[in-house]
């Protein structure tokens, strides 16, 4: 089993019945197996379990039934998507030994279609952070480069799909979460539209801006994922009542009269060899018959200021829950306070802590309207800009990152120096909008170059379109 | 009942929190009952299980807006926000409460009396989970430990907030009374204060008579039923005028009813204050009634108790609160059933207030045809008021036909010959008080008809006696 | 653009009693400089005139997700209590509770 077949190929052959899943799973595992020790891409892998799905599914297309459109597919599942009786820790403490007794929704859709549910990835705690290193179990490496983080906080997943350990996973994105780290290890990663695919079972982070992705190892693997998750979910409110179909089907439509438009803002946060990367992928669709020019998009440079205050925000309430008292990490204590804070201290690892001080402070008597308040009426202006934008544009095209991948610790002393990374991403995940990473080329340094391509919302099947461009160009 | 000082007023504003009567809870599809096993109406949403999602119960919106329609309040757009506070029972350390747009705004409530108290507010929020406390006679503060179910943590509730318009514990308790009545008649609530269906919290002050003048509040908590909701307000204004009187000042704090001991004690609160960090919750959407999903919910609102009382009192020819105890016991049937029959309706709200309403068990399988038949056998003087509530006391028993009733009891207005004989022979034995009626002393109408009544074991007609009497005394 | 105080320690410790943590003096004063950073840097943002600019709270425009009034399953209760640090008599066992529910 070669670790270079796409997930496409391996759910032809299975549903041909030219492949068994057992085959499948067990080449992957044997990758596991092999190089796992070097990276750290999980925080556990369900290899019995796999086993036994893949054999269920052979099963299924041995009495004459079609597995579905994942069949026999690896899936790494990013460690803060709920799975029914396995651990889900969020890399964190505060969480040990907890099980959920529910499958998150895109836990099943990926059951449900085929997909085998091969283990949980590593990532920042709770998701909060850019290079997968604030997880309580240690940091991923990155598999091109054992001296870089994978980003984060989806850095787990990232990492899985570039060392081969799994054709697809799936991540969360909050600020960046999937597209950053799919940048870093040089795959494809998609933040769909907020909505777009239900959060329910994903552990909050900031809830109007977290939203279920995906990485792959290429467009159409993404796309064929995307295909599966996506859809209304009764169980999340937040979930949109219908979906555009047909994404796998109309990726090759090409680029002729897309009017692309090329961020100048994000493009000025980017270091050199990133920009002329992006410089080049906006050539190369200009080749493809895209209208490229640039588009100023002022609101964009208050992205950061407004997303470091809104998601802490809402983390502060959303981690309010982990208190000892129903599941989890308690520490003893005198009475039910002295046990919270003692909990909650030791359970949550500096960063978590770091933004559920931050989120409390935007939000508390007096603060609120200075802060919290004047976060929401920004992000307001960072939506209207990008509605003006999409009046002359149909996608939006930047860095993924200022940079490639960076060194372990060269961003852990300085909190802002690492929530800045994020400048080019938080944008979309504050509009709703969709946007993905595809890799192009590499940086000065040999490690790879994201570019990032946005939409408006419900404009997946366009940004796919796009992205399939874009890696058709250079091969 | 102690009586506060006639220098001050009382003024009070109340909060009551009504769980609703539907099948499911707020935001899961955990079933929202009373008295299960612990912890067993529990799902990943209501104990606020990681990576659990709330979604909004129809049925439950649709009650409040009844709510809302019932008190006369306009019903609007509203969100749900976030209130942050860590408590054990609260199991994502957040509250689910309408905050600053709340469903329903500016409705009022009318007493029976025709008072009219403005409603603030009456919000959607979910209800917490229960916690026992073990050691320490059960009281909190003593308590060595506590133990926590969930099973009704999420249940649906509406919070209705009165402006601090009673001005007295007698006036609290019609209010809640009255909304209870106005409640149980929206469907939303089975009324059950003592189940915690309703529950009431009071905020109290006192102010110098005349005043218009907020004083400090305290709010009371832990009033379980009318009777300890008026007594403690009583109480609690009668504490404050003497802290005020002996020159000390009110603090304003949380007290609690003491039952056995007929007072309020101060409760006991963190040393902060409380900062609960609302924010809008964004795992739900906002609501948006449209105008005909209003006009469904309106459309299948009964009659409200006000509006209930101001019928059967223009039937009756009454004042609104002389009706009161028909429209509480929800008897307008028999009312209405007896008017219909062209009998006298104030004779039927008599007759319903002082005799059925005594077995409001009972008087609800009463059939409304034949407590209608036997209004307008007494009405016409088949029966006597005396004969007639025997009947009817018989009717309650076992059913029936009043007519059967009264043949097989042998009740048949006694005729004028036999009548005049016994009057004939109660003033052959009283010639004194004869002779006095006579000299014009009505007080002895009275007396002849209680003998007549007596020789008759109650079988005569009061007024055919009265009318017999009249003509003699010409 | 309004003056607003720089965070202080003591407000660092007030924010960390009403989110329950129990932070250690160096903590306090190492979060009290790095809030102080990203509260400075987010002052562009506090500086910005939104006179008139509505707030987002949510980037979905839709209203009215709503369930009927169905029930569905709930959760066995010994996976429940299972998952419960602490429990007794089919509850949650909690330590001592100082002050009453606000
Ligand atoms: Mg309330
Ligand atoms: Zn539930």
């Amino acid at each position: 089993m070669s670790p270079t077949t796409t997930a496409t190929e391996i759910a032809a052959a299975v549903r041909g019945g030219e492949q068994s899943a057992r085959e499948v799973v067990e080449g992957y595992l044997s990758t596991i197996a092999d190089r796992e020790h070097e990276v750290h891409a999980f925080n556990l892998v369900l290899e019995e379990e796999a086993l036994a799905a893949a054999d269920a599914i052979d099963r299924r297309a041995a009495d004459g039934e079609d597995p579905g459109p994942l069949a026999g597919v690896p899936v790494a599942i990013k460690d803060n998507l709920c799975t029914r009786e396995v651990p889900t820790t969020c890399s964190s403490r505060i969480l040990d030994g907890w099980k959920p007794p529910y499958d998150a929704t895109v836990v099943e859709r990926i059951a449900a279609a085929g997909g085998v549910i091969l283990g949980k990835t590593n990532l920042d705690e709770f998701a909060m952070g850019s290079s997968t290193e604030n997880s309580a179990f240690g940091p991923t490496k990155n598999p091109l480069d054992a001296s870089r983080v994978p980003g984060g906080s989806s850095g787990g997943s990232a990492a899985a799909v570039a060392a081969g350990f799994a054709p697809l996973a799936l991540g969360s994105d909050t600020g960046g979460s999937i597209r950053q780290p799919a940048a870093f290890c040089g795959v494809v990663g998609v933040k769909p539209t907020y909505g777009m695919v239900s959060r329910y079972g994903l552990v909050a982070f900031a809830s109007s801006l977290d939203q279920v992705g995906l990485l792959g190892a290429n467009v159409a693997d993404a796309a064929l994922l995307q295909e599966v998750i996506q859809g209304h979910d009764p169980m999340d409110s937040t979930s949109i009542p219908d979906s555009p179909p047909g994404l796998c089907e109309r990726l090759a439509e090409g680029v002729e009269g897309v009017r692309v438009g090329v961020v100048r803002e994000l493009v000025e946060e980017a270091n050199s060899d990133v920009a002329g990367r992006l410089r080049e992928a906006a050539a190369a669709l200009g080749d493809a018959g895209a209208k490229v020019d640039e588009v100023s998009i002022r609101a964009l440079a208050y992205g950061v200021s407004a997303y470091y205050l809104i998601a802490p925000a809402e983390c502060s309430s959303n981690l309010a829950r982990y208190d000892g008292v129903r599941y989890g990490l308690r520490l003893p204590g005198a009475d039910i306070t002295s046990t919270y804070g003692a909990t909650r201290a030791q359970g949550f690892g500096p960063e978590v802590k770091r933004r559920i001080m931050l989120g409390t402070y935007a939000l508390s008597a007096g603060y609120y309207d200075a802060y919290y308040g004047q976060a929401q009426r920004v992000r307001t202006l960072i939506i209207r800009d990008f509605e003006a934008a999409y009046e002359d544009f149909d996608v939006l095209l930047s860095p993924t990152a200022p940079s490639t991948a960076f060194r372990f610790g060269a961003k852990t002393e300085d909190p802002l120096s690492m929530y800045l990374s994020d400048v080019c991403t938080i944008p979309s995940n504050l509009a709703g909008d969709p946007a993905m990473s595809v890799p192009y080329g590499s940086g000065d340094d040999g490690l790879p170059v994201g570019v990032q391509i946005m939409a408006p919302a419900l404009g997946e099947i366009l940004m796919y379109r796009v992205a399939a461009a874009l890696e058709a160009s250079h091969g | 009942m102690a009586e506060s000082p006639a220098s001050w007023e009382t003024v009070v504003g109340l909060e009551v929190h009504c769980e609703l009567r539907t099948e499911t809870k707020l935001f899961c599809g955990c079933r929202n009952a009373f008295g299960e096993e612990p912890n067993t109406n529990v799902c990943p949403v209501c104990l606020g299980l990681p990576g659990s999602l709330p979604v909004l119960n129809r049925r439950a919106v649709e009650l409040a807006m009844a709510i809302g329609e019932a008190l006369h309040c306009e019903i609007r757009p509203s969100l749900f926000h976030r209130k942050n506070y860590f408590y054990p029972d609260m199991p994502k350390d957040y509250q689910v409460s309408q905050y600053d747009e709340p469903i329903n705004v500016d409705g009022w409530l009318e007493l029976p009396d025709g008072t009219r108290i403005g409603i603030v507010r009456a919000h959607m929020e979910e209800d917490t989970g229960k916690s026992t406390h073990m050691g320490g006679g059960g009281r909190i503060h003593d308590a060595a430990y506590s133990l926590v179910d969930y099973n009704r943590a999420g249940v649906p509730l509406v919070e209705i907030v009165s402006h601090p318009e009673l001005r007295s514990g007698e006036q609290a308790r019609q209010y809640v009374s009255e909304l209870r009545a106005i409640l149980v008649a929206t469907g939303a609530s089975d009324g059950k204060m003592e189940e915690g269906s309703l529950r009431v919290d009071a905020n109290v002050s006192v102010r110098p008579a005349g005043s218009d003048a907020y004083g400090t509040r305290c709010e009371v908590k832990n009033l379980n039923s009318l009777r300890s909701l008026g007594r403690a307000i009583e109480h609690e204004a009668i504490r404050q005028a003497r802290v005020w009187e002996a020159g000390d000042v009110v603090k304003q704090e949380t007290r609690h009813w003491d039952e056995a001991n007929d007072r309020t004690v101060a409760g006991r609160s963190k040393e902060e204050a409380n900062d609960y960090r609302y924010f809008p919750e964004p795992d739900l959407l906002p609501l948006a009634p449209s105008e005909e999903w209003l006009a469904r919910v309106r459309s299948s609102l009964p009659p409200m108790p006000a509006a209930r009382r101001a019928r059967l009192a223009e039937l009756a020819g009454t004042e609104p609160r002389e009706v009161a105890t028909v429209v509480d016991l929800q008897l307008d049937h028999l009312v209405l059933a007896a008017a219909d029959a062209g009998a006298d309706a104030n004779l039927a709200v008599r007759r319903v207030t002082n005799e059925v309403a005594a077995d409001p068990v009972r008087a609800r399988q009463l059939d409304a045809a034949d407590f209608a038949k036997l209004v307008l056998l007494e009405a016409k003087g088949a029966l006597t008021p005396t004969q007639a509530k025997q009947v009817l006391a018989e009717m309650l028993d076992g059913g029936g036909d009043p007519e059967a009733i009264a043949r097989d009891r042998g009740f048949e207005a006694m005729d004028l010959g036999a009548l005049t004989t016994v009057l004939d022979q109660a003033i052959a034995a009283h010639p004194d008080e004869w002779e006095r009626l006579r000299d014009g002393d009505q007080k002895l109408m009275g007396f002849f008809v209680g003998q007549v009544m007596k020789a008759t074991r109650g079988q005569a007609d009061g007024r055919a006696v009265s009318a017999l009497l009249r003509q003699r005394g010409r | 653009m309004p003056e607003r105080d720089r965070i202080t320690s003591t407000d660092v410790a007030h924010v960390a009693r009403l989110a329950c943590l129990d932070l250690t003096d160096e903590e306090v004063e190492e979060y009290t400089v790095q809030l102080r950073d990203v509260l400075e840097y987010a002052d562009v943002v506090a500086a910005l005139d939104t006179a008139g600019i509505p707030p987002t709270a949510h980037p979905l425009p839709l209203v009215n997700a709503l369930r009927e009034d169905e029930p569905r399953p709930s959760l066995d209760r010994d996976e429940v209590l299972a998952m419960a640090p602490e429990v007794e008599n089919g509850r949650f066992r909690v330590p001592r509770i100082l002050g009453e529910a606000p």
